[in-house]
C-alpha cells in the first residue's frame, strides 16, 4: 500500500482532510446555486481562497512546538493592538466597527483572535508550574487574557465573536484541569448575571432576536422572517431535497443570507436531509479527528492548543446549525468551510493548520512519555 | 508547599491527575459534541421528514402568489339588445395607500408621469387620507399606454403603486341613465365586511354596483373572477407566469328600457328639472324613465372629482335625486280622470251634470273652479278639468270610495321593481287623517282632494301606472327586467263603454275642446289621450304660480296614452317648478312623437336643444367647467380623455354601416350616444325594435358573449 502511494501523501491526516475538501467542494457546489446558478460571485472566490488558505495551513504544520510556544504572547500581543486599531480607525460594515482595511484586503482582527487566544492560553498553562493550577494564579492571568479582546470585540459591538472567544478560552481552561467546582460555579453565577446582562448589556437589535428566538411566529414578517424562512427551506427539503439549483426559497430570496449565514439552509432545502447528514457526519469526522489528534498527543501545550482549535471550529459549526434550525438566537455567525467569506474561512484554517501542527508532532514524537 | 496546599485545598495536582483529567474531560467534551451533533441531526430530521409536508405548503405559499383577475361586469342592455352599460379596455394606476409610506411624494411622482392637474392630484390625496387603507384608490384612468408603460417601469421607487390594465364601465348615453342605472364603485369597508371579506371587493380596480340597478343586478352582473398564478421573489417581484385562469364575464342584464328612448326623453326634458315614464300597456315594461338634470355615471365610476360632486350636491335641481321614483309631487289635476273611474263604480251615470259657477258650495263654504265652465258632465269635466264637479261628485261617493280606487290605480303603491328605493307618497283618506294628524276628515279635505291637491303626493312611475291602467282597464304591473312571457293582469270590473268614454275625454283633452291643445301629435292616425296638471307648491299669497322664483312655480304635470282607441303607450311628465302644464305637455307629445317617428322627434329636438347649448351631456361638461372655474379650481378646458376618440370612432363605427350623413351630425365632441335617435331617424318605417339591433357589435374590448 504504502508503495502505491507516495509516503508524504500517504502521511497526511486524510480523516480530516478528505471531510474538509467534501465540505468545501459541496460548499462550492451550494453557492453556485446560492447565486442563481453562476461561479460568480460566491464559488469561484471560495475555491480560490481555500486555494490559498490550504497552503497557509501546511506552512503552519511545519512550525516547531518551540517556534510556536515561542510566538504565542507576541502573537496575541499584535492581535490586541490591531482590535484597538479597530476601535481607532477601523471602517463600519453592518452596524458594527469590525474590520481593518490593510489595502490589500479587508482584516477582521477579531476572527484572528480566536486562534490567537487558544494559543497564548496554552502556552500560558503549558508553563504554569503544575502545582499553580488549582490556585488564583491559575484564574486570574487568563482572566484577562480572555477578557482583554471579549471586551475589546464587545465595544465592536460583535456579541457573537465575543461568545467564540469566551467559550475557545473556556474550553481551554476546562481541558487545563482547573477545579471543575469553579466551573459550576461560574455556570451558576452565568445563570444569575444572564437576565442582567440581557436587560442591560445588549443591543435593543439583540433582545428583539432573543425573544424572537424564543418564539418566531410571534413576528413572522419581522425579526421572526430569517428563522421562519430557514425553517421553510429546510422543511421543504424533504429527505432529499429539490434538487441542484431548484431552491425556490434561496433563489427567490425568501432566504436571508444564502451564501453566508443561511448557506446550511439553502444546501438543505436543495440537498434534503441526506445533504445534511453528509455536512454533519464531515463536520463530525474533523471534529472528531481533532479531539483525537489533542488525546494523542504528549505534552501539555499541544494537547491544550488542539483541544482550544477543535473547540473553536465547533462552536461555529454548532452555533451556525442550531441557529439556522431554530434552536438558537440569529447570531451572525458563518458555517466554517462551506460559507462565503475569507474571515471565517482563514480562522477556520488556521485552527486546522494548528491541528495539523499538532499531529505533526504527535507522529514525530510517538507516545514515549517525554514531558513538556 | 504540596503539603500546605493539601491541607488548605484538597486538591491533589500532579501530572497524572492533570492527565486523567485532560482525558475526562476531553471525553466528555467529545460525548458533548457527539450529542449536540446527534441532537442537530434529529432536529433536522424532524423538520425535513415529520413536518416535510407543512414546510412545503410554506415554502409553496410563498413561491406562488395568486392574484384575482376582476372578472368583467355583465352589461345591461336595453330592450333591443343594445347597451346601457357597457365595459372598454383601460390602462389604469391605484395607490394602495398601506402599503405607501410617503403618499404625498408617490402622488408628487404620478402627477408628473400622468400629467395630472393640481385639482386631480388633490383629489386624489384626499381620496387616500379617507380611504381604509388596505382598499385601493385609483389614481387616474384611461392612460394612453406610454403613461402606463412609464409606471411601470419606475415600480421600484412607487411603494404601493399599482398600474393594471383593465375594464372600466361604460355608459354611452351618460346622464341619461344616471339615476336609472345608477354607477360603480370601489367597495368600501362595509360592503366588504358585508360580504363575508370576499377578497375580490378589495381586488384593484374590482367596483361594484353603488346605486341603482347597477347595485340591484350585482350578483348577477358579477361575474367569476379569473386568477393569476404567479411566482414572485421576497420583494414581491413577479418571476414567471405559472397558471392563468380566465374570468367568466358577468350575465348581461336585459331591460324593457328602450335605450333610445330613455335618452331622447331625458334630452327632451333639457333645461327643466323633472322626468318622464313611459310604460308600455300590454306588458308594463318600463320604456323609459328618465329623471333631469342627472349625473354623469361615467364619473362616478372612474372616481367622482371632489369639485364635480360638490357641483352636484349644491344644485337646487338635485341631480343626485332620482325623480322619477323619489320625487313626490301632488298629482293636480291629472288625477281627474281616474276619479271618473271611481264615480263610475260607484254608479254615477256620466251624463249626470252639475252647474259650475266658477266654483261651488260644497257644505257651508264656496270652492273656487279655475274656470267658469257652466253645465258640466264627465267628459267636459275630464277635457275642460272642471274643479267644480269633482268637489261635487267626490262629496257624494265619499273620499273612501276614491281614495280606494287611487290604490287600486296604483297611486300611494309601491311596484315589486328591482330599484333601490321609491318614494310612494300619500292617498288621503278619513282613517289616514286620522291616524296622521288624529284629526277629524272634514269636507275641504274631500274637496281638495277631489283634485289632487291636499295631502295628495305621488310620485311620476305612479302616475304612469295609473295612466296605464286608466287607458286598458287592466291591473298593469310595471317591470324594468324584460323577460319572454307576456304577463297576465287582472280586469277591472268597467265596461267597455266606460273605459272608451274615459279614453275619448282623455282624448279631447288633447285633440278637441280640452285644456292641452298644443300636446296633439303630429300625426293624423295616431291621437294621444291625455290629461293636464298643475300642482301648486306654495299658496296664491307667494307667487302666481307661473312667473317669479324657480323654486315657487307651479310643478307641470302631463299623463297620457296613445293611441287614445287602442292604447299602447302610457305614460306621465312631471317638471318641477315648470309654472303649470303647460311645461309638461310638450315633452309628452315629443317623447311620444319619438315613439312613433324618431326622425320627428329629433326634428323637433334639434332646434331646441341649439338653444339650449347643447346635448344634456354637453351642458353638464360646460356647467362642470364654469362651476369649477368659479370655484377656483383649474380644469383643462377640454376634459375629453384620449378615449373619447374612440368613442367618436364606435359611434361613428356603429352608424356607418346605417347612415353615413349622420357622422357629420355626431362630430360634435360628445360622449353622448346619440346614434340611435339618428340611426332610427332615418328609420322612417317605424319598425322601431329592428333599428338598433346593430348597435351592439362595436365595443371591442367585451363583448358579452
Amino acid at each position: 500500500m504504502s508503495q502505491i502511494v507516495p509516503d508524504p501523501i500517504a502521511r497526511q491526516p486524510w480523516p480530516m482532510l478528505f471531510p474538509l475538501f467534501v465540505l468545501i467542494g459541496f460548499g462550492a457546489l451550494v453557492l453556485f446555486s446560492a447565486a442563481g446558478g453562476s461561479w460568480d460571485p460566491y464559488a469561484s472566490s471560495h475555491v480560490i481562497r481555500f486555494l490559498v488558505f490550504l497552503p497557509m495551513a501546511f506552512v503552519i504544520s511545519l512550525f516547531s512546538r518551540e517556534l510556536a510556544q515561542f510566538f504565542a504572547f507576541p502573537i496575541y500581543i499584535v492581535i490586541i493592538v490591531m482590535l484597538m486599531a479597530v476601535e481607532a480607525i477601523g471602517f463600519v460594515g453592518g452596524g458594527s466597527q469590525r474590520w481593518l482595511d490593510l489595502g490589500f484586503m479587508q482584516l477582521q482582527p477579531s476572527e484572528l483572535m480566536k486562534p490567537g487566544l487558544v494559543l497564548v492560553l496554552a502556552r500560558f498553562y503549558a508553563n504554569l508550574p503544575i502545582g499553580l493550577i488549582p490556585t488564583w494564579r491559575s484564574v486570574v492571568p487568563a482572566a484577562a487574557l480572555i477578557g482583554t479582546p471579549v471586551a475589546l470585540v464587545l465595544l465592536q459591538p460583535d456579541l457573537g465573536t465575543s461568545l467564540a472567544l469566551a467559550f475557545g478560552g473556556a474550553v481551554v481552561m476546562f481541558v487545563a484541569g482547573l477545579p471543575l467546582r469553579w466551573f459550576l460555579a461560574a455556570g451558576a453565577a452565568a445563570a444569575v448575571l444572564a437576565p442582567i446582562a440581557f436587560f442591560f448589556g445588549l443591543q435593543p437589535y439583540q433582545q428583539r432576536r432573543v425573544f424572537t428566538f424564543l418564539d418566531p411566529e410571534s413576528d413572522p414578517l419581522g425579526d421572526g422572517y430569517h428563522i421562519t424562512q430557514s425553517k421553510i427551506a429546510i422543511g421543504s427539503g424533504g429527505l432529499s431535497g429539490k434538487g441542484f439549483n431548484e431552491g425556490s426559497q434561496s433563489h427567490l430570496n425568501y432566504l436571508p443570507e444564502p451564501q453566508t449565514d443561511f448557506i446550511f439552509s439553502t444546501m438543505a432545502e436543495e440537498w434534503g436531509f441526506i445533504g445534511g447528514l453528509v455536512v454533519i457526519g464531515a463536520f463530525a469526522m474533523i471534529l472528531g479527528w481533532g479531539l483525537k489528534t489533542a488525546r494523542e498527543s504528549q505534552d501539555r501545550f499541544a494537547k491544550l492548543l488542539a483541544t482550544g482549535m477543535t473547540a473553536t471550529i465547533f462552536f461555529y459549526v454548532a452555533i451556525n446549525l442550531m441557529m439556522v434550525m431554530g434552536l438558537a438566537p440569529v447570531v451572525g455567525i458563518p458555517l466554517p468551510f462551506m460559507s462565503h467569506g475569507g474571515s471565517s474561512m482563514m480562522t477556520n484554517m488556521i485552527c486546522i493548520g494548528s491541528l495539523m501542527m499538532v499531529a505533526r508532532w504527535n507522529r514525530r514524537a510517538p507516545r514515549t512519555g517525554l514531558i513538556s | 508547599m504540596g503539603l500546605r496546599n493539601r491541607n488548605k485545598r484538597r486538591d491533589i495536582v500532579s501530572q497524572t491527575t492533570l492527565d486523567n483529567a485532560f482525558d475526562r474531560r476531553t471525553f466528555t467534551i467529545g460525548t458533548a459534541m457527539g450529542g449536540l451533533g446527534v441532537l442537530l441531526a434529529a432536529r433536522m430530521g424532524y423538520i425535513a421528514i415529520a413536518e416535510n409536508e407543512k414546510y412545503e405548503l410554506e415554502s409553496e405559499s410563498n413561491r406562488v402568489n395568486l392574484s384575482l383577475i376582476p372578472p368583467r361586469r355583465g352589461w345591461l342592455l336595453d330592450r333591443n339588445g343594445a347597451p346601457l352599460a357597457s365595459n372598454r379596455a383601460d390602462f389604469r394606476v391605484d395607490i394602495i395607500p398601506e402599503r405607501t409610506p410617503d403618499p404625498d411624494r408617490t402622488v408628487a411622482v404620478l402627477t408628473d408621469i400622468l400629467e395630472l392637474d393640481e385639482n386631480q392630484s388633490a383629489d386624489v390625496l384626499k381620496r387616500i387620507e379617507d380611504s381604509p387603507g388596505f382598499q385601493p384608490v385609483e389614481v387616474a384612468s384611461g392612460l394612453k399606454y406610454d403613461q402606463f408603460a412609464a409606471v411601470s417601469v419606475r415600480l421600484p421607487d412607487l411603494p404601493g403603486v399599482v398600474p393594471q390594465r383593465g375594464f372600466s364601465r361604460f355608459y354611452p348615453t351618460g346622464p341619461s341613465v344616471g339615476h336609472l342605472i345608477g354607477y360603480v364603485g370601489p367597495a368600501n369597508a362595509e360592503e366588504y365586511e358585508e360580504q363575508d371579506r370576499n377578497p375580490l371587493l378589495i381586488t384593484p380596480g374590482y367596483k361594484i354596483g353603488k346605486d341603482a340597478l347597477e347595485q340591484q343586478f350585482e350578483l348577477d352582473l358579477r361575474g367569476v373572477p379569473g386568477a393569476r398564478r404567479v411566482e414572485v421573489t421576497a420583494s414581491g417581484r413577479i418571476v414567471r407566469d405559472l397558471e392563468t385562469r380566465e374570468d367568466i364575464q358577468g350575465d348581461p342584464v336585459r331591460l324593457t328600457i328602450d335605450g333610445p328612448l330613455q335618452d331622447y326623453a331625458a334630452r327632451r326634458i333639457g333645461l327643466e328639472s323633472g322626468s318622464c315614464v313611459v310604460m308600455d300597456c300590454e306588458t308594463g315594461d318600463i320604456l323609459c324613465m328618465s329623471s333631469m338634470p342627472s349625473f354623469d355615471p361615467n364619473s362616478f365610476s372612474q372616481g367622482i372629482g371632489r369639485v364635480e360632486y360638490a357641483m352636484l350636491r349644491e344644485d337646487e335641481r338635485v341631480p343626485l335625486r332620482n325623480k322619477v321614483l323619489k320625487g313626490l309631487y301632488p298629482p293636480g289635476s291629472t288625477v281627474k280622470p281616474m276619479h271618473c273611474m271611481a264615480f263610475l263604480d260607484a254608479g254615477v251615470k256620466p251624463e249626470e251634470t252639475i252647474i259650475c259657477g266658477g266654483g261651488r258650495r260644497i257644505g257651508n263654504r264656496f270652492f273656487n273652479c279655475w274656470s267658469n265652465h257652466g253645465s258640466v258632465d264627465m267628459a267636459k269635466a275630464i277635457y275642460q278639468s272642471c274643479d267644480s264637479y269633482f268637489y261635487h261628485f267626490a262629496q257624494q261617493v265619499g273620499f273612501d270610495h276614491v281614495a280606494k280606487w287611487a290604490h287600486k290605480m296604483g297611486l300611494g303603491e309601491e311596484f315589486p321593481l328591482p330599484v333601490t328605493s321609491q318614494f310612494y307618497g300619500t292617498v288621503p283618506d278619513p282613517a289616514w287623517k286620522k291616524k296622521k294628524f288624529d284629526q277629524e276628515w272634514q269636507p275641504y279635505d274631500t274637496v281638495n282632494s277631489s283634485i289632487g291637491q291636499g295631502y295628495y303626493l305621488t310620485n311620476p312611475l305612479q302616475l304612469a301606472v295609473m295612466s296605464a291602467r286608466l287607458a286598458t282597464g287592466d291591473r298593469v304591473m310595471p317591470r324594468l327586467r324584460l323577460t319572454d312571457e307576456k304577463p297576465k293582469f287582472e280586469h277591472f270590473d268597467f265596461s267597455p263603454e266606460e273605459i272608451g268614454y274615459v279614453r275619448q275625454a282623455m282624448s279631447d283633452t288633447v285633440n278637441g275642446p280640452g285644456t292641452a291643445g298644443r300636446a296633439r301629435l303630429p300625426f293624423d292616425d295616431i291621437l294621444m289621450a291625455g290629461k293636464t296638471g298643475t300642482a301648486q307648491v306654495v299658496s296664491l299669497s307667494i307667487s302666481d304660480g307661473k312667473t317669479g322664483p324657480w323654486k315657487y312655480r307651479d310643478h307641470g304635470l302631463f299623463v297620457f296614452f296613445a293611441p287614445f282607441d287602442k292604447p299602447k303607450y302610457a305614460g306621465a311628465v312631471v317638471i318641477e317648478h315648470g309654472g303649470g302644464s303647460g311645461s309638461a305637455y310638450p315633452i309628452a307629445r315629443d317623447v311620444m312623437t319619438f315613439m312613433f317617428d324618431p326622425a320627428k322627434g329629433m326634428e323637433a329636438l334639434r332646434p331646441l336643444e341649439e338653444q339650449w347649448g347643447g346635448t344634456a351631456q354637453q351642458r353638464l361638461n360646460q356647467k362642470y367647467r364654469a362651476y369649477a372655474a368659479a370655484a377656483g379650481e383649474a380644469v383643462p378646458p377640454v376634459p375629453e380623455r384620449d378615449e373619447d376618440i374612440f368613442d367618436q370612432v364606435e359611434a361613428e363605427a356603429r352608424v356607418a354601416a346605417r347612415q353615413p350623413e349622420a357622422i357629420a351630425e355626431e362630430a360634435s365632441p360628445s360622449r353622448v350616444d346619440t346614434r340611435s335617435a339618428e340611426e332610427v331617424s332615418e328609420d322612417t318605417s317605424s319598425a322601431r325594435p329592428t333599428s338598433s339591433g346593430s348597435t351592439t357589435q362595436a365595443t371591442p374590448a367585451d363583448d358579452p358573449e
